[in-house]
């Protein structure tokens, strides 16, 4: 008998009359297996899982048909504390957001404690006994001192084996993991995969492991199901939907996959120099009025060449300074020293007032496309306030407006509607059309693609390189992705604990890498032996 | 944790020592002569040297804030120019009143706000939420000598429950002192259990749609452990604030609830010094107000690092 068995279920909007978010979804899980359940935001695939788990929203969504059979009992069919009794015992789950998933006010040995409280009644010495034994087997150092830990005392990697011990310690027949590690960086994600494997296996948990990394999927998963729009789209054991996928979705979400393989730089087409950092240094913290921080070294002797045109990428995982070189650059925080020349001219020394005619040649488009709008103005006041700040008359702003509305592909209509009526790839198109705005010569993307579907995201790209081929503008892409940097970039630097480690052509850096370091970023990029766009392995 | 304390305690006193020069400088920079203003319209030119001299008013200014502070030091306020009492036993005697019943209100705001708050923010949209709501905005918009005066008729004068009007200290008959204190902390009460249980909702509802609510909830954990371990600490800090700040206020601005019920309180002293033109207790009840500002702030800052183990200073 299967672990889980879903058959047929249906979720609606829970109004009258409401929209299907799910319609007549099936899966089933073995003890044992991984399953993947793959598509875009908006496919249905958190949905799923939640209302397994019986955590729908309250009042917003509703099973409305189906069942959800756990070890043959219809989970649908328990009353509130039955299934409560079930949760943590039966059957787990992790999320995305190790961050935010676990409570900040309480210590994590609590956290975990409370688990056994809810469901056992062991004594406070064999539970104590329990948790720091689950604590050891999911890789954590110095275990007394972690149970005692506040949540914001740990790294992400380390909330989120916090997280996966508390989904793990009464061996439920289940694991949920929602994106589980997505937030993570690589090098962290490939320890969390293993992880879950190695308990996988330990335990013979059947695991349903929802995520949109198609790269994470061919490390980890025995079957894969596909989902757009509510529905399943198909099934099939790994190999077979890797290689052979057999609907016009799964290709087209394995095409979207921006290869490993890093394309050749562009020639150069024009000589001046748009960008030049040089031994830029940023220390944070230091002592303050009656407090003394921590000093952090984020940038370290920093120095780089962007010419007009080209594409120059700076990866690294988190805390490696790539975004602080980024701020910097806008200046939206002050070099410690060093210099930044922005088309010859000296900015790093400037105060706001003599930074004021500059600010119009850079221009930033922001990670997070839902937070970077403000939701009280319409797209046209957004795009129009750059330029009317530098004394553009309003109607022909407003003309400009319309104009890279249409370039960045948004209908004219756009114009007079609010953030929240578009959806994520749209807003991320508005901030670019906003950046335009103010005809910059350096564009600094942070981030910028990496909140958007693979699908939404191959778009945004190509976007950047019409605009860049016509406008022969210079982008400084900071990113942690690797694949997305190796279809980008024309250079790319490599940054590590504020050090540039590795900086050159991209075809050079990514293609034959020299330093340690970028050997191991590449090597633990999920998916690296898979070629997906063209559905077979890498060739040797 | 004890050197933050201490800091803070440190960087009270440049506070309250601002607080000092604008006492100071209130009397000395008033148009005309503070002896005159004091002495009133009738005074003799020998009453106004006597005051002149009494105050030091013949002195450089430095040299009278210097004098003048030192006499704070050592706890002498002055005297009341009307009744010739030392301003510092007629404030005294007047701040217990006060704070037993700010003391009183506050404990029953809280004890009625926050369930209230809690289950309008678990039950939110249902008949229970729009009940509180509502509550919460007669409590904020029925003028507080209404509601004592309603109160009054009520349970002193038809049901003759409890007294009309007075005070007791409650050390010296606990039960007459919470006879006489019940309407006025319940009259004071309406507006702050409005706003601690408005808060109290808003603060938990932006908290209930936290991701690691859901991890409790998908831990297994009883509705009401997720509600009141996980859910309500981190919807505290703004709530303690209000209750903070409420406190102060409560302190200093119950001018209308102490004349209604006639207790013998700060508010009072206040405005019957204010009409007397009684400068010592105006000087020290400024004072004092200011000092109980900032020992509450300070109060509510430690609780923030003590319900939040992020906040550290």
């Amino acid at each position: 008998m299967p672990v889980l068995e879903i058959e047929d279920l249906r979720v609606a909007i829970d109004r009258k009359d409401g929209n299907e978010v799910l319609r007549g979804v099936s899966l089933t899980i073995e003890a044992g297996e991984t399953v993947c359940l793959v598509g875009e935001s908006g496919s249905g695939k958190s949905v799923s899982s939640l209302a397994t788990m019986g955590l729908l929203p309250k009042g917003a969504l509703k099973v409305t048909g189906g069942r959800i059979l756990l070890d043959g009992e219809n989970l649908l069919d328990l009353s509130a504390a039955q299934l409560r009794e079930c949760r943590a015992t039966r059957m787990s789950m992790i999320f995305q957001e190790p961050m935010t998933a676990l409570n900040p006010v309480l210590k994590v040995g609590d956290q975990i404690r409370e688990v056994l409280e809810a469901h056992t009644k062991m004594s406070n010495a064999e539970a104590h006994a329990k948790v720091l034994d689950i604590l050891d087997q999911v890789g954590l150092p110095d275990i007394e001192r972690m149970m005692r830990s506040y949540p914001h005392q740990l790294s992400g990697g380390q909330r989120q084996r916090i997280m996966i011990a508390m989904a793990l310690i009464l061996e439920p027949r289940l694991l949920i993991a929602d994106e589980p590690t997505t937030a993570l960086d690589v090098t962290t994600q490939k320890q969390i995969l293993k992880l879950i494997k190695d308990l996988q296996k330990q335990h013979g948990t059947a695991v349903l492991f929802i995520t949109h990394d198609m790269g994470v999927v061919a490390e980890i998963a025995d079957r894969v199901y596909v989902m757009n729009r509510g529905e399943m789209v198909e099934t099939g054991p790994l190999m077979q939907i890797l290689s052979a996928p057999a609907e016009a979705y799964t290709r087209q979400l394995l095409s979207a996959v921006p290869s490993l393989v890093p394309r050749q730089a562009r020639p150069v087409s024009r000589r001046n120099v748009a960008l030049e950092i040089t031994d830029l240094d940023k220390i944070y913290g230091g002592g303050g009025f009656l407090s003394k921080t921590r000093t952090t070294h984020a940038a370290k002797g920093v120095s780089l060449e962007l010419k007009a045109g080209r594409t120059l990428g700076i990866v690294g995982e988190s805390g490696s300074g790539k975004s602080t070189v980024a701020r910097c650059v806008m200046r939206l925080i002050d070099p410690t020293s060093g210099g930044i020349r922005v088309g010859g001219q000296q900015i790093s020394g400037l105060s706001r007032r003599g930074l004021h005619p500059y600010r119009k040649k850079l221009q930033m488009v922001f990670q997070d496309p839902y937070r970077s709008l403000n939701p009280r103005l319409t797209i046209e006041e957004s795009v129009i306030e750059g330029p009317v700040n530098y004394g553009m008359p309003q109607a022909q702003a407003r003309a400009k407006a319309a104009e890279l509305l249409e370039l960045v592909g948004l209908p004219a209509a756009a114009a007079r509607r609010y953030p929240h009526m578009f959806s994520g790839g749209q807003r991320q198109r508005i901030a670019i059309a906003r950046a335009l705005a103010m005809e910059p010569d350096l564009l600094v993307a942070d981030e910028a693609v990496s909140a958007l579907d693979v699908s939404v995201q191959a778009q945004v790209l190509h976007l950047l390189a019409e605009i860049q081929d016509r406008t022969h503008i210079a982008i400084l892409f900071i990113t942690h992705d690797l694949r997305v940097a190796a279809q980008i970039c024309d250079e790319v630097a490599v940054m590590r604990q504020g050090e540039v480690v590795e900086y050159g052509p991209t075809a050079g850096v990514l293609g034959a890498p020299k330093h340690d370091y970028t050997r191991a970023l590449l090597a633990a990029a999920p998916g690296r032996d898979w070629d997906f766009p063209n559905f077979r392995p890498v060739a040797a | 944790m004890p050197v933050y304390f201490l800091r803070r305690v440190l960087a009270a006193i440049p506070v309250m020592l601002v607080v000092a020069v604008f006492v100071f400088l209130l009397l000395r920079l008033t148009p005309g002569d503070p002896a005159a203003i004091i002495a009133g319209d009738m005074a003799t030119p020998d009453q106004l040297d006597r005051i002149r001299t009494t105050l030091g008013l013949n002195d450089p200014l430095h040299v009278q804030f210097v004098h003048w502070i030192g006499q704070l030091m050592r706890g002498d306020f002055g005297t009341s120019l009307i009744s010739n009492q030392p301003v510092i036993h007629l404030v005294g005697d007047r701040m217990w009143p006060t704070i037993w019943i700010a003391l009183i209100t506050i404990t029953l705001s809280v004890a009625v706000a926050v369930p209230m708050g809690v289950m309008a923010a678990w039950r939110h949209g249902s008949w229970i939420d729009h009940l509180v709501m509502t509550f919460s905005v007669l409590g904020f918009s029925i003028p507080v000598f209404v509601i004592g005066y309603l109160l009054i008729m009520v349970f002193a004068i038809d049901l003759k429950l409890l007294p009309v009007q007075g005070y007791i200290a409650p050390t010296k008959d606990f039960a007459g002192f919470l006879q006489r204190a019940i309407l006025p902390a319940v009259t004071l009460s309406s507006i702050y259990i409005a706003l601690i249980a408005r808060m109290t909702r808003a603060s938990l509802l932006d908290v209930l749609g936290e991701d690691y609510v859901r991890t409790a909830r998908a831990k297994g954990l009883t509705e009401g452990r997720v509600l009141f371990r996980h859910a309500l600490r981190n919807a505290a800090v703004p709530v303690m604030t209000v209750i903070g700040t409420g406190f102060a206020l409560l302190i200093s601005g119950v001018v209308v609830t102490e004349s209604v019920f006639n207790i013998p309180g700060l508010g009072r002293l206040t405005v019957d010094s204010i009409f007397a033109r009684d400068y010592p207790v105006i000087q020290a009840l400024i004072l004092l107000t200011a000092g109980i500002y900032v020992f509450v702030n300070l109060l509510i800052d430690l609780s923030y690092s003590f319900l939040d183990p992020r906040i550290r200073y």
